[in-house]
């Protein structure tokens, strides 16, 4: 049965069954492998992209339950044009190996979305969910603080 | 596609240069060249690790990058003596090939401490560990060794390839070379004129290439500062291409089951009710095990659930309690090493006697085990995660029925590594499934569980240790430790070289710790078990930094010394660099001073991969529950080549081992790995991190390593902490089995 989502802004018509995670919808039947595979259980948080804004683990969002409009860490911003937390992840140098650094971005973006001026405590809390194998976590901290910065600062 | 792919089939300017031999490797120059194996097509190789194309310089790198960043060290190496702005250089891995063969990791597997060797120990070394890596192949990123190896070859690699620009130059303008200069990508004359490198490559390729000494540490200008990974933009943006995002053409997507009890092989298998699956298009039979290929890597997966198959029995005692109760009778045979002997029995003093345990552990990258494989007119071509090119060469080649000549290996980025993808099972299996469907491309995608149950694990050991104190220090350290040897299982299975005799994996860590303890012996007992055991990040300092570091703290106690004080007055007199990074951290976490009831310090020191790391942890108790509230770090791995770099290291690595130190644990039931994802086995997570600071001293006379020193001290210095907050010492990991932590 086909499916169309809305990904990133542009319409994808998809066939393939309904209970196929959304992930593996992302990065085996459209190519787009910004969005990564760690654990499938929706434990490790490599897979997050946004369903209306909102930051979801892809590997536990069936293709039948998708309820809006999809943007993948390609959607976020491009080596071209970055977000600004994109933009502060290159200028704070966060990455090691880099493989969870999208889904890590993507629920960094939900939460300046809610919280445009989050404490080290709610950091913490919202990116909990974000399994990063290489340590990083100092240098997430000080990137979403930056970006937050950054971002108020456009704002005003 | 890996950079190094895109250059051999792009067009260029440079229409078929010659390819220039071997790069003067200065000292360490061999007699016989080893043919320059980049072949850019229609850019220029100057030598194995540098292409000038019309877009610019491509770095080559023998290593991987699993996180290390070590590619982006070596192309600064390279940067620095080449003249070219930094951020105009391109990195690619290169070829399977022995002109990368590892020097450094072969040295470093001789025996003896690090901190001691003599400048003949060194020179001895560098000779084996030339001869041995080029005679083995030893093409591997691994040992903390990347930059260590490359830091000669890269500089001359860049200082002949300007040269030889140079004097391309000089032909071209008619000028003497000595009166042109580089800068910025170009050749600059007297007058101005500005000559690109591109411009001059193919005449370059034909000259000789001149050796030159690198330049000296004044003159540097990337080496020393902060400066940008070169593969940071890709990374957060979702364009870096790992292992598991290679995408070809008609590719299918294929996914494993191995026998849970692990080289159990298989007996038989009904794929019916894969093959119901939709989306499932075959089942195939890979010895040992299931491949189950389908359209997307899902239904892939759950195809290779679906099919039901009958198992062998493990060929090892199949209980963790079974499998300790073997290592515990090796204590009973003869010592496997006396890597340490020193000084007769202490006669007088407090005798102290403690035992520790602790688990296997998975490496757990983050990207799990895969490869994609094309089998095709009799050739294998290869998209590998890997730390080994030449290996997964020889293994998939097996896999394939295949010469090895006959496999091309591109090695992809990766999402960790932490000495799995040293490992070449991943690519054998791709090449299995690759030859059964000639013709069409295949990745062969692990899931987690499947990654977590079938990994070579880090042994699981038992330390038995005795101390005597008396006048307020350590008059004896006698520390037997019994474990599976890992040189024993891996130089086999990666090399084909069966090595007996003493395995310093088991006792490194241990033996080789710089504290001038009067009488200080340390034996290894091997276990012979066919469970499957491997490097795991920082070897066997994983373990024993653990070990050495908490009972060294034991001894402090019952010296009834300052664990900090108690140390500095055994490490001064063995190594002053040793002492530096102590007294560093003593003085970074305000140590003298003490802390308010309900917070307590410890610390831990380990001399690992030629870099000694003190670290201190400060834990809190918060309602009876532990909170790891902030880490201080030393380091001193003689220059600080890529400062901004390094430090994230040293911070990963404490990551890496506080997560195992607290969750990690490998456990076997019915022959079977019970812990299956991260639920069952987590790393640490953002909100149990400490706040981190680290300092990076440049006493050290030699070179060290980075990506793994970092990580022995963690435990014991959290272990050491949680002692000192409450008085209980833990002599077994996990940590989260005995403490209550807030993380």
């Amino acid at each position: 049965m086909a499916t169309t989502l809305t990904i990133n802004g542009s319409d994808h018509r998809i066939d393939a069954p309904d209970d196929t995670p959304l992930l593996w919808i992302l990065r085996d039947e459209l190519g787009m492998t910004g969005t990564k595979f760690g654990c499938g259980v929706g434990s490790c948080g490599a897979c997050t992209v946004h369903i209306d804004g909102e930051a979801m683990r892809s590997c536990q969002v069936a293709l039948g339950d998708v309820w809006g409009d999809v943007t993948t860490i390609e959607g976020l911003g491009t080596p071209d044009a970055m977000h600004a937390l994109q933009a502060a992840w290159l200028r704070n140098q966060v990455a090691q190996c880099g493989y969870c650094q999208s889904g890590q971005i993507m629920q960094a973006a939900d939460l300046l979305s809610q919280n445009p001026d989050p404490t080290d405590d709610e950091i913490d809390a919202a990116m909990s969910g974000n399994l990063c194998r290489c340590g990083t976590y100092s240098r997430i901290r000080a990137a979403i603080r930056d970006a937050a910065t950054q971002m108020r600062e456009e704002v005003l | 596609m890996s950079r190094l792919g895109t250059i051999t089939r792009r067009s260029f300017l440079v229409a078929s240069a010659a390819i220039a031999g071997g790069v003067a490797f200065g000292i360490y120059k061999l007699r016989q060249p080893i043919p320059n194996p980049l072949d850019p097509g229609e850019g220029s190789a100057l030598n194995a690790f540098l292409v000038i194309d019309q877009d610019g310089v491509t770095a080559i790198s023998g290593r991987a990058d699993m996180g290390q960043g070590a590619q982006s060290t070596l192309a600064m190496l390279l940067a620095e003596e080449l003249d070219v702005d930094w951020e105009s250089v391109r990195v690619a891995h290169g070829p399977a090939s022995v002109a990368y063969y590892n020097a450094a990791m072969m040295e470093s597997a001789l025996p003896g401490a690090e901190y001691n060797k003599s400048s003949w120990m060194r020179t001895v070394g560098a000779f084996v560990g030339n001869a041995g890596g080029r005679f083995l192949g030893t093409q591997i990123t691994g040992g903390s060794t990347s930059v260590r190896d490359g830091f000669d070859k890269m500089r001359l690699a860049g200082a002949s390839a300007r040269e030889t620009l140079k004097l391309a130059a000089a032909e071209r303008l008619g000028v003497a070379a000595d009166r042109l200069r580089t800068e910025a990508g170009a050749v600059v004359a007297p007058d101005g004129t500005r000559l690109p490198y591109a411009e001059l490559a193919e005449a370059a390729a034909r000259i000789e290439p001149p050796q030159t000494e690198p330049r000296p540490r004044a003159d540097w200008r990337l080496l020393g500062k902060d400066q940008p990974r070169r593969d940071m933009a890709a990374k957060v943006t979702g364009t870096q291409a790992y292992g598991i995002d290679t995408r070809l053409p008609g590719m299918k997507f294929a996914s494993l089951r191995m026998n849970p009890r692990l080289g159990g092989g298989l007996r038989g298998f009904d794929p019916a009710p894969a093959l119901a699956i939709p989306g499932v298009e075959q089942v195939l039979d890979i010895d040992g095990g299931i491949a189950v290929v389908a359209r997307n890597s899902w239904a892939a997966m759950q195809g290779a659930q679906a099919v039901d198959c009958d198992w062998g029995p493990a060929p090892y005692p199949d209980t963790t309690e079974a499998i300790f109760a073997r290592i515990e009778a090796a204590f009973d045979d003869s010592p496997n090493s006396t890597m340490r002997d020193d000084g007769p029995e202490a006669q007088d003093g407090t005798e102290i006697t403690a035992e520790y345990r602790l688990p296997y552990l998975a490496h757990a990258p983050l990207e799990p085990m895969n490869a994609t494989a094309l089998f095709e007119d009799g050739r294998l071509t290869l998209w590998s995660p890997n730390q080994a090119p030449l290996v997964q060469q020889r293994t998939a080649a097996r896999g394939a029925g295949i010469e090895p000549e006959q496999v091309t290996v591109h090695t992809t980025a990766m999402g960790g590594g932490f000495g799995r993808r040293g490992e070449s099972d991943y690519s054998e299996l791709a090449a299995r499934v690759a030859r059964q469907m000639p013709g069409v491309p295949v990745q062969v995608i692990w899931s987690r569980e499947e990654d977590m149950t079938h990994d070579f694990y880090r042994p699981g050991v038992i330390a038995r240790l005795r101390g005597v104190v008396a006048d307020g220090t350590a008059k004896q350290l006698d520390a037997r430790i019994a474990g599976q040897g890992m040189t024993a299982q891996v130089a086999p299975r990666l090399f084909d070289i069966p090595v007996g005799g003493p395995d310093r994996a088991l006792v490194e860590g241990l033996f080789d710790q710089p504290y001038a303890i009067p009488s200080y012996r340390v034996r290894g007992y091997t276990a012979e078990m066919d469970f499957p055991v491997s490097f795991w990040r920082s070897v066997g300092a994983s373990h024993n930094g653990f070990i050495h570091e908490s009972f060294i703290d034991e001894l402090a106690h019952a010296a009834g010394r300052d664990p900090m004080e108690f140390r500095l007055d055994l490490v001064r007199p063995e190594s002053a660099v040793a002492a530096g990074v102590l007294e560093a951290v003593r003085a970074m976490s305000d140590w003298d001073n003490a802390r308010a009831s309900g917070r307590a310090l410890g610390v831990a020191m380990v001399w690992s991969f030629g870099t000694p790391v003190a670290q201190v942890i400060e834990v809190e108790d918060q309602d009876g529950a532990i909170r790891i509230a902030r880490a201080w770090i030393a380091c001193d791995p003689g220059i600080a080549l890529d400062p901004l770099n390094l430090r994230a290291q040293m911070e990963g690595g404490l990551i890496f081992g506080l997560s195992a130190a607290l969750h990690g644990q490998i456990t076997v039931s019915d022959g079977m790995v019970e812990q299956w994802n991260f639920p069952d086995t987590d790393g640490l997570r953002i909100s149990g991190a400490p706040r981190i600071e680290v300092q990076v001293l440049e006493t050290n006379p030699h070179l060290g390593g980075v990506g793994e020193p970092g990580t022995p001290p963690a435990a014991p210095a959290l272990a050491n902490a949680i002692f000192a907050l409450t008085g209980t010492r833990a002599r077994e990991l996990p940590l989260d089995r005995q403490f209550d932590f807030v993380l």
